[in-house]
């Protein structure tokens, strides 16, 4: 806010300004009002409930539908139904990390704290989602292809994205001050995004076992629509599940950190200042 | 680019110095590929066939022994800072770091690599492949070895961390490496998989000098 009024009072001060003045962004509008911790807690205490809700109802009807409604495949039979479970997780796992990749680079651009809090704190709901991910690949794996695991370009690449994650969460947590191992971390995680791309063409690049993606943004889909609806569903389902843990983990760390920097003022025989 | 000279000289002086130190890396390389065939068995068409594989993982894991001490004497004694203050750019000093480590631990390994050859009865008619793969895949595991140095610069457990953080970076380097020697071993012309390991190397000497230019700064704060 301070900028703001150092920017209006600058601009006042030119002649012919007035225009400047009025037509000039709030530096503080936009995406960077959620910056504030505050605005963002109560921003997410209002979220909260909601996405909750969708997660619920969306992933038991994706679920219910994919599980019991949903015909068996004409070659995989019944072990097709992992799909609603398999693709939604790696969906969110490749998003989380971009989110997390993203958020990473926010704060190291414009210095947000929030914005390393936030990626601290989806890294391991994604690693949690990555684990799911292959471990239904495997359970998959087993009856179809034969092995739980092959090593094709695709599972190769999730499996770096997993360590990557690791990474991620170990590099945080290994420096004795928390902005360090924040920006340590953000930095691995901005350079880590390069395996996204891999991960996504390496069923394109190279031949794999892993099948190529059925569902694209540019084209129909392949798959019927009586498998579609519940796998849609599903993922809307952890997308929303994914917010909802991402507002309680968020609001865990900066409690966490408000802690912390309490003690460390006690322990400096300082009045803490909250 | 004189600047840049005057650095990888003096990092390649202060290897001269101790040259035990940079001896160990390949001491190590080339202990660890003899383990192999006293745990697997001596028999020479099983060697022969792990050989390239067992050659590019010893080769990672000797390169990262010596990664952990990139920065960190530099940086306790405060010559990193200095370097820092100076008017060169943070990227070109990693950059020169990276060469420096690339000349003094990738150089001598590529150089060992035969003599490891003939201790698992590698197949000579890989050499060439072999030769042309580590020569493009070891500077990318200097490069983002340096990369991952510089991020956990001033970490409580930075030796761990860092095997943690670039082990699975340099993945690709492995597989296109070892596969390269596959393809000439199988009678096919290794090219695509050098191509990629020229990629990985480009595309590594444009993001890690970066990225550990900017985690550099970041230990200085």
């Amino acid at each position: 806010m301070t900028g703001a009024a150092a920017a209006a009072n600058y601009a006042a001060k030119r002649p012919g300004a007035r225009e400047t003045v009025s037509t000039r962004r709030d530096p503080v509008t936009g995406l960077h009002r959620f910056a504030n911790p505050g605005r963002f807690l109560r921003l997410a205490d209002a979220v909260q409930p909601w996405t909750t809700a969708a997660a619920v109802l969306l992933i038991g009807a994706g679920l219910a539908g994919g599980l019991l409604l949903s015909p068996p495949d004409y070659q995989q039979g019944d072990a097709v139904r992992i799909m609603y479970v398999h693709v939604p997780s790696a969906w969110m796992a490749m998003g989380i990390y971009l989110a997390m990749a993203l958020a990473s680079a926010a704060g190291l651009i414009w210095r947000h704290a929030l914005a390393h809090v936030a990626a601290a704190a989806a890294a391991p709901i994604g690693a949690c989602f990555t684990v799911v991910c292959l471990a239904t690949g495997m359970l998959w794996g087993k009856p179809i292809w034969g092995a739980w695991w092959v090593w094709d370009a695709r599972l190769t690449s999730v499996l770096v994205l997993m360590f990557l994650y690791l990474g991620f969460m170990a590099l945080a947590k290994a420096f004795d001050t928390t902005s360090r191992g924040d920006r340590a971390a953000a930095l691995l995680a901005v350079a880590g995004a390069v395996n996204l791309p891999v991960i996504k063409y390496s069923v394109d690049w190279w031949n794999t076992l892993h099948q190529p993606s059925s569902i694209t943004l540019t084209s129909a889909p392949s798959i019927h629509v009586s498998m579609l609806v519940p796998l849609l569903a599903t993922a809307a389902g952890a997308a929303c599940l994914f917010l909802s843990l991402l507002a309680v983990r968020v609001r865990a760390e900066l409690l966490a950190r408000r802690l912390r920097t309490l003690r460390l003022a006690e322990a400096h025989g300082e009045p803490g200042r909250g | 680019m004189i600047r840049f000279s005057a650095l990888v000289g003096r990092e390649l002086r202060l290897v001269w110095r101790q040259p035990g130190e940079a001896a160990t890396a390949v001491l190590f390389f080339i202990l660890a590929v003899i383990l192999f065939p006293l745990g697997i068995g001596p028999e020479p068409a099983l060697l022969a066939r792990l050989a390239a594989g067992l050659l590019w993982v010893a080769a990672l894991l000797a390169a990262l022994l010596s990664l952990d001490r990139l920065f960190r004497e530099d940086h306790e004694d405060g010559s990193l800072e200095l370097l820092l203050l100076s008017p060169v750019a943070p990227e070109l000093v990693v950059g020169a770091k990276s060469v420096a480590h690339w000349l003094t631990t990738g150089l001598p390994l590529i150089g060992a690599a035969p003599l490891i050859g003939a201790l698992l009865d590698f197949d000579p008619t890989g050499g060439a492949a072999l030769a042309a793969a580590m020569v493009l895949g070891t500077p990318t595991i200097s490069l983002i070895g340096a990369m991952g140095a510089a991020m956990t610069l001033g970490a409580r457990t930075s030796g761990v961390l860092l095997s943690l953080l670039v082990l699975p970076l340099l993945i690709p380097v492995l597989i296109f490496g070892a596969g390269a020697v596959q393809a000439a071993l199988a009678g096919a012309a290794p090219r695509q998989p050098l191509l990629f390991l020229a990629a990985l190397l480009a595309a590594a000497a444009v993001i890690a000098p970066w990225a550990a230019g900017v985690a550099v700064r970041q230990a200085m704060d």
